[in-house]
């Protein structure tokens, strides 16, 4: 007991003579801890994800309603102690479908990167590593998937394969991965000529070893930021595939979605369309904030 | 007395508190060239740009007393500085290749530096620029004049920024390290440059600079610094009478030809230097 | 201009042949994996087997895979895209029709956002951790984080629906509608031309807000490069000697500060100018503005597949050229050897 109190003092965390590597990067990462907390807008960023990612995984306990039923007599009310958020075209409860909204945005969030930073990673670094003509057919690959705007390049490959969300999150994966395999590059090319690259080679590990065990590692905290900056570009894509009905298919309560279903009703019931338009807004400006705030710590040079 | 300072002090905000990076530094100048000379992180150049008043911006300066030629410069609004800056003190910084602006001719900067100060017109002051660019001994100025300052090499480089500071007639010249970044044969004319030019123009000089024999060899007087305070301060030709450890530790560690040594000395640093 | 640097310009130029190769070379493959059967779309549900069979052979549907993109090559060598099913005419026809709006929307955009945002990212870097430079920063990345359909959507309730200010959405009023002959396209640059200015005032109060939108949509883009840029510039050597030699305030961060970022801003202005076509997809859709992004949006709900090829491609040619200029903006204007 008193060893784990010893370890989690705040002298251990900030010791200016580690006494071992472990206990090196437990220093390193604490100070950055401490100059993220410093960070008062990061904070914020923080707080929101977490509170976002709580109140999706906990939307059956938290709304009082079921997301789907419909009411058409109490259609289009204005926010009330019954319906904090007032309810849709069908009577449907906004809060409740808000909430179950956030696990269908967070849900395609974290697919996209699951796809995305894998592949990005190993076109990358293999790129990188190899170079030569494996380099060039590569990049030029990535090339031609950066020569497109992101969502207008989703939305052809939504159109070929059939709106919803797993064409959704395909399609945004698929426009997603190019500067991941830049930035994957470009961290291998610092690395692949050094000296302990060399010496791993010289033991004798194979090519496939050195990039899993030795230069991926290296690329990770990069790519780390990006992703976290790369989801709010996520979020925004999703909606805006939602709202030009290419993305989630009604009566699915995703956020894109749910505007485009009750966009003639701005003008009149203004809170019908606006309430959900405001949950895209907060999710992707909390994903900017925390990104903003890891960049500044994991990566000085690209402020 | 062209330079006055007494009891400066320039200190740095870091996690731990404010961190003392010049230490009641007392220092006067007239008419001479003055060396200080001490290791990277002494303060020197610190010292020197706060005569200039050139410190980063989260800097914090304090003193008894920071004159130039009787102006306080602590309390000199920025109008008064700026007429201090460039045209009564220049400033010659390490390396030509950072230090010159990349985007813009050599032509340019030093015409640039003309007009502030004395302005006419931008042919008189192209005309003037290239007038300079003789003066320190380039041979072809239309050509220098024209380049980028990637397009020169160090020396050339070097003789841009001692063209651009000369311009409006300065009478001091701080050097911070004008040599360091050069190559050691340009290193020898690039001094002899500046020591022509000072002393035909009557002007003051700080030379700063790890090189103990030659700003010695260089200069009237030196000042040692050690961790943000001078240690010792001598006439130049008096420098085998050194009393402080660190400055004859200084000079005992460096190889001589007409007294070899089998093994020559190391540094031993004492605490004590630091209070 | 040195040799080298000619020689890596003349490589950029010469890599856009091959990434428009790639670029058509994905559409097609899109087209081709679609799920609607392109026959059946022309020859109808019921059509014998007879039929069928001859328009397949018609289209050339029946052959290879790679014999059919050498026939899709060979067609849009020709600037053949075929036909819309939505509009009935030539898909080029089309394009070459609601191009313009985009461009007069994307541009008048630009502008303001350039306007706007370049001082508030140079004043944010001088004055940097300062209040000013924490508001430009929350603004900034609200306008990173805001849909742009959001945005648009609130403001047409706010500006047109209850303050009464702005106009609706389209082009111009209906009253106005065909009175302008189209020269270039751009409905505002047309009615000056035409000195027509009823037209003129009318298209123009129509172009105030979905540019605004769109301007904010690249304005934070802008400034976070701009203030990014300059914080790294301001940081330079030779800004101390600018200093040195007692420029103003103005001066140093102008001349020598600005100066030094201006070559990669050009870059970042023209990435961000290409940035706008898929801002103006969404901003067109909500503000009813005929260009091309409703156009493709419109072909979208249409399954009207040629055309939404064709806008792809478009688009991504805009976008390459775009991106090549950017890059032949930095080799030619920045002075340093790279």
């Amino acid at each position: 007991m008193t060893a784990l109190s010893t370890y989690l003092s705040r002298d251990w965390l900030l010791s200016e003579t580690p006494s071992s590597r472990t206990h090196a990067a437990w220093v390193r990462r604490y100070r950055g801890w401490l100059q993220f907390r410093g960070n008062g807008l990061a904070m914020v960023g923080l707080i929101t994800v977490i509170v976002m990612i709580v109140a999706s995984l906990a939307a059956p306990l938290l709304a009082f309603q079921d997301p789907s039923a419909q009411d058409l007599a109490g259609r289009l009310a204005p926010p009330s102690a019954a319906h904090w958020f007032g309810t849709d075209e069908l009577g449907r409860d906004i809060y409740a479908r808000i909430l179950y909204g956030g696990r269908v945005t967070l849900g395609m969030v974290v697919a996209v990167v699951l796809l995305v930073a894998p592949i990005g990673l190993a076109v990358g670094c293999i790129a990188g590593y190899f170079g030569g003509i494996v380099d060039r057919a590569l990049m030029r690959l990535t090339d031609v998937f950066l020569a497109f705007p992101r969502l207008v390049l989703a939305l052809a490959f939504v159109a070929a394969l059939k709106p919803g969300i797993t064409s959704a999150v395909i399609a945004i994966a698929l426009t997603a991965w190019p500067p991941y395999a830049r930035l994957a590059r470009a961290e291998t090319l610092t690395v692949r000529n050094t000296d302990y690259i060399a010496a791993v080679r010289m033991t004798g590990a194979r090519s496939g070893r050195i990039i899993l065990r030795h230069i991926v590692p290296l690329c990770v905290s990069s790519v780390i930021v990006r992703v976290t900056l790369d989801m709010s570009g996520i979020i925004l894509t999703a909606a805006a595939l939602g709202f030009l009905g290419m993305g989630a298919q009604p009566p699915l309560p995703e956020w894109g979605t749910m505007i485009a279903s009750s966009r003639a009703y701005i003008l009149e019931q203004w809170w019908v369309p606006t309430i959900p338009g405001i949950a895209i807004f907060i999710a992707s400006l909390a994903f900017n904030l925390l990104g903003d705030g890891m960049r500044d710590v994991l990566d000085p040079r690209q402020r | 007395m062209l330079v006055e300072i007494r009891n400066l002090r320039v200190q740095f905000p870091t996690a731990t508190g404010l961190s003392d990076a010049v230490r009641d530094v007392s220092l006067t100048l007239g008419q001479e060239k003055l060396g200080i000379v001490g290791e990277s992180g002494s303060g020197k150049s610190l010292t020197a740009r706060s005569i200039m008043r050139l410190l980063p911006g989260n800097a914090r300066i304090s003193a008894d007393r920071l004159a130039f030629d009787g102006i306080d410069l602590l309390r000199a609004d920025e109008a008064t500085l700026r007429k201090i800056r460039g045209g009564r003190a220049g400033l010659i910084m390490q390396d030509p290749k950072y230090s010159l602006n990349p985007v813009m001719t050599a032509g340019a900067q030093i015409a640039e530096a003309w007009r502030v100060h004395r302005g006419g017109s931008r042919k008189a002051a192209g005309q003037a620029a290239l007038d300079l660019l003789t003066q320190v001994q380039i041979r072809d100025p239309e050509r220098v004049a024209r380049a980028y300052p990637h397009e020169l090499s160090g020396g050339m480089g070097q003789r841009v920024m001692i063209a651009m500071m000369l311009a409006p007639d300065p009478e001091l010249l701080i050097a911070d390290e004008p040599t360091s970044a050069l190559d050691a044969t340009v290193q020898a004319e690039i001094l002899r440059l500046i020591e022509d030019l000072v002393s035909r123009r009557g002007m003051g000089l700080i030379l700063i600079s790890h090189d103990l024999p030659l700003v010695s060899h260089f200069c009237d007087r030196v000042a040692v610094m050690y961790a943000g305070r001078i240690v010792e301060e001598l006439a130049a030709n008096e420098l085998t009478r050194a009393k402080h450890p660190y400055t004859r530790g200084l000079l005992d560690c460096l190889p001589s030809l007409t007294h070899p040594q089998a093994r020559l000395k190391v540094m031993q640093r004492d605490p004590s230097w630091l209070t | 201009m040195t040799a080298s640097r000619v020689r890596q310009t003349l490589a950029s130029v010469a890599s856009v042949p091959l990434t428009l190769f790639g670029l058509i070379l994905v559409t097609f493959l899109i087209g081709r994996a679609m799920p609607i059967d392109p026959v059946i779309a022309i020859a109808g549900d019921h059509a014998p087997p007879d039929v069928i069979a001859r328009v397949r052979t018609e289209l050339g549907l029946d052959k290879p895979l790679p014999v059919q993109f050498a026939i899709y090559m060979g067609q849009l060598l020709h600037g053949n895209l075929g036909n819309s099913v939505m509009t009935s005419h030539p898909v080029t026809e089309d394009i070459a029709r609601f191009f313009p709006a985009t461009l007069e929307l994307a541009t008048v955009a630009i502008i303001i956002a350039i306007l706007i945002g370049v001082p508030l990212g140079v004043v944010a870097a001088w004055r940097q951790g300062s209040r000013f430079d924490h508001v430009v920063r929350v603004v900034s990345l609200a306008g990173q984080s805001v849909p742009v359909f959001v945005l648009g959507l609130v403001c047409l309730l706010v500006f047109y629906a209850k303050l009464g200010i702005a106009p609706g959405t389209g082009q111009i009023d209906v009253a106005y509608e065909g009175m302008v002959p189209p020269i270039t396209g751009m409905l505002v640059l047309d009615a000056a031309l035409e000195g027509d200015w009823d037209s003129f005032w009318n298209a123009g109060s129509h172009l105030v807000l979905p540019s605004l939108v769109l301007a904010y949509f690249s304005m934070a883009y802008i400034t976070r490069m701009t203030r990014a840029f300059m914080i790294e510039s301001l940081a330079g050597e030779y800004i101390v000697t600018a200093r040195a030699k007692g420029l103003s305030a103005t001066r140093i961060l102008w001349r020598h500060a600005f100066g030094n970022i201006a070559v990669r801003l050009v870059t970042v202005l023209a990435l961000a100018y290409a940035g706008l076509l898929e801002g103006a997809v969404i901003t067109e859709t909500v503000f009813s503005w005929p260009g091309i992004g409703l156009y493709l949006t419109g072909s979208l709900l249409n399954a009207d597949m040629n055309a939404v090829l064709g806008a792809t491609l478009v688009i991504g040619l805009v976008y390459l050229v775009l991106n090549l200029l950017a890059d032949l903006a930095y080799r030619l204007l920045d002075p340093r050897v790279r």
